[in-house]
């Protein structure tokens, strides 16, 4: 189907079951049931699950493919992000030309980053990203965000190119030649595809269960499928073939008469404007983008999503993203009293003992989790969620094996 | 005029003339070697040529054009693929895609961006290097990761790989260095077996002379960093300067 082997194919069709039905899958547990907020059905999360889902596929191209370690990935998003707000505040509210500016600029961001950083390999490498995408967010944070109308004028450069610390926002005031100005109810107007707006959602009950289904959402997942289905093309195509070599023999490479460079540009751009796109997809979802989107530590979430998932698969950076903003957002909601609820049933003194001894890990203690969560998959599963899941896979065939019915091909990759 | 004409090169690392007025003519479709007594400067010239290292002095021809100054892949592309004394193979990439690059490398030059064709849709490569593979009697081997095979392999696949670019000039950077004599032989007769077949020049440094009098028809005994004589290999046994570079003077 559409040009993909048939493994790749069922791959891809499971990954569209899957994202279309999330709003179900992901809310297990019914409403007011002590178990719900173990839910992640809500278009907030969902919306970030693919988000980040594109993100960390573009890295991936980048990572898994040549072996370069981008340390500055975030420049994009942010790039992407004041691209896209900027489109909104000039224009309209429509998310399609927001999206085409914010992969666009992204993409030419990407060359220049690309063109001098890519001289280097290795560490080196690494920390011109970083260098970069630091100096992107001290211009977003102060440098751009200067008045740039003038003191005695309140117009739209006021707080500069990017807002600085408070961020870019829309006003009322804004231009949007191509647009209402102001939302129906006199506020800012929201973001929509040719007239469906990004925020509205319809709820299902069934039963106890609720069930919601947001615009925003499918149109995330929509454009993260078409992410995912380039993501797959790259991989499959001579091109992604030469990306590999790159990571495996460079040196051979070189005396086989193939020139690495515009290689590992190409591949450093595609994936800056996968990182635009998701960027640009943020501002749609909430229009509003701020610099800390730059930091040095979105950067890193990136490289521990893609490890985390697996690297170099096409489904692991999709799961690692799921993985880490399920655990930001969900675990990060336990407190004590929660814990406290959890273990009544335990005697007074060893309820405390296992509270105070579980408390750390979670709330504000999330990260301390997942690094341990991260510790254990690169010591023992260096592939990531994904070779867990081959692994379970291949012992479940394995069983099946020995009752005299083997199964040819041996590496269907568990999706999200 | 040979195929390849080098010409008064110079060399110098600081204080170290690693090659001075190196002067070396290979004819075309002839095995040509060159040896040397370790230290002489033969590695430093193999890398003079194909774009490593750029000499000081002198110029380096290759069927009438200069390669001095262009980067590795050019000179490749012009026709000249190296085999590395250690096999300089795609590791982590399967038999097949070894095979593959070489061919879409020939087929669509240094660079190509093909990021959205299939490449099990590339059929005019995948015949080509199925048919190189099956020449080298590595295709029940094609899903292999080319690391897990073993050493003797992966010299013929590297080997292969550098033909499936049709080269008009092979050179060979000591192959059969510490390989065990059965597989030295073996590379031997795949040398002859290619030289037989192909309108091919090949270049071959080497150190063992078992491996230089069983293939060169020429031969340049280099020492410190010049060349002492050049022959046929039947002169250059008997030669008194050659035995005096190898053994001392007192020899």
């Amino acid at each position: 189907m559409l040009g993909l082997e048939k493994k790749d194919t069922r791959l891809f069709l499971i990954v569209i079951g899957l994202t279309m039905l999330a709003p179900f899958l992901l809310n297990p547990f019914p409403e007011g049931s002590e178990m719900a907020q173990f839910n992640a059905g809500y278009p907030d999360l969902m919306q970030r699950f693919v988000i980040f889902g594109i993100f960390a596929i573009g890295f991936n191209i980048l990572f898994g493919l040549t072996g370069y370690l981008s340390f500055g990935h975030a420049a994009f998003l942010g790039v992407g992000s004041y691209a896209a707000m900027w489109m909104f505040k000039l224009f309209g509210m429509n998310v399609v030309p927001a999206l085409l500016l914010s992969v666009v600029l992204s993409g030419l961001f990407a060359v220049l980053i690309g063109y001098i950083s890519l001289r280097r390999s290795g560490i080196y490498f690494s920390i011109l990203t970083l260098a970069f995408a630091m100096m992107s967010y001290a211009l977003a944070y102060s440098v751009l965000a200067t008045d740039m109308d003038g003191p005695d004028k309140q117009g739209l450069m006021q707080k500069g190119l990017t807002g600085g610390e408070t961020g870019l926002q829309l006003s009322v005031q804004d231009p949007r030649i191509l647009g209402a100005k102001a939302g129906a109810d006199g506020n800012t107007p929201v973001p929509n595809f040719f007239g469906i707006e990004m925020r509205s959602a319809t709820e299902m009950n069934v039963g106890d269960w609720v069930f919601t289904f947001s615009a925003g959402y499918y149109f995330s997942a929509f454009v993260m499928l078409i992410a995912f289905y380039i993501s797959i093309r790259i991989f499959r195509s001579p091109f992604g073939m030469m990306l590999r070599a790159i990571k495996s023999n460079q040196q051979r490479l070189n005396y086989t008469g193939l020139n690495p460079k515009p290689y590992m540009l190409a591949a450093f751009v595609v994936s800056g404007m996968y990182a635009g796109l998701a960027g640009g997809l943020m501002v749609a979802m909430d229009p509003l983008a701020g610099p800390e989107r730059m930091f040095w530590t979105a950067s890193g979430e990136v490289v521990l999503m893609t490890i985390l998932g697996g690297v170099g698969t096409l489904i692991g950076p999709v799961l690692g993203a799921g993985l880490i903003k399920y655990m930001e957002n969900i675990l990060s909601k336990i407190n004590s009293e929660i814990l406290h609820q959890w273990f009544a049933w335990m005697p007074d003194g060893l309820e405390d003992v296992v509270v105070t001894m579980i408390y750390p890990f979670i709330g504000k203690g999330w990260h301390l989790t997942l690094g341990l969560m991260f510790m254990a998959v690169v010591i023992f599963l260096p592939g990531g969620l994904v070779e867990g899941g081959q692994r379970i896979m291949g012992a479940l065939r394995g069983r099946k094996a020995k009752d005299g019915k083997p199964d040819a091909d041996a590496d269907v990759k568990p999706a999200e | 005029m040979g195929i390849l004409e080098v010409k008064n090169v110079g060399k110098r690392f600081g204080g170290l003339q690693a090659l001075s007025e190196v002067n070396l003519s290979v004819a075309e479709n002839t095995v040509h070697a060159i040896i040397g007594p370790n230290g002489a400067g033969k590695s430093t010239l193999l890398n003079c040529l194909v774009g490593k290292l750029i000499p000081d002095t002198g110029s380096v021809m290759f069927d009438g054009q200069s390669v001095l100054g262009r980067s590795p892949h050019e000179i490749n592309q012009m026709g000249i693929s190296r085999v590395f004394q250690t096999p300089e193979i795609f590791g982590d990439l399967t038999v097949m895609e070894n095979m593959m690059i070489p061919c879409f490398a020939k087929r669509d030059g240094s660079f190509e961006m093909n990021g959205f064709g299939a490449v099990r849709h590339q059929l005019d490569v995948i015949e080509k290097a199925k048919t190189m593979l099956e020449d080298m009697n590595l295709y029940e081997k094609r899903d292999m990761h080319a690391a897990s095979m073993s050493r003797g392999d992966k010299r013929r696949l590297e080997i292969a790989m550098c033909l499936a670019q049709e080269p008009r000039l092979l050179l060979l950077d000591e192959p059969t260095a510490g390989m065990a004599r059965a597989d030295t032989n073996n590379t031997i007769d795949l040398l002859k077996e290619i030289k037989e077949k192909r309108d091919i020049t090949i270049a071959i440094i080497e150190h063992d002379m078992h491996v230089v009098f069983s293939l060169a028809e020429r031969i340049t005994v280099l020492a410190q960093g010049t060349p002492l004589v050049e022959d046929t290999p039947d002169k250059i046994k008997g030669h008194p300067k050659v035995r005096e570079a190898y053994l001392g003077e007192s020899a």
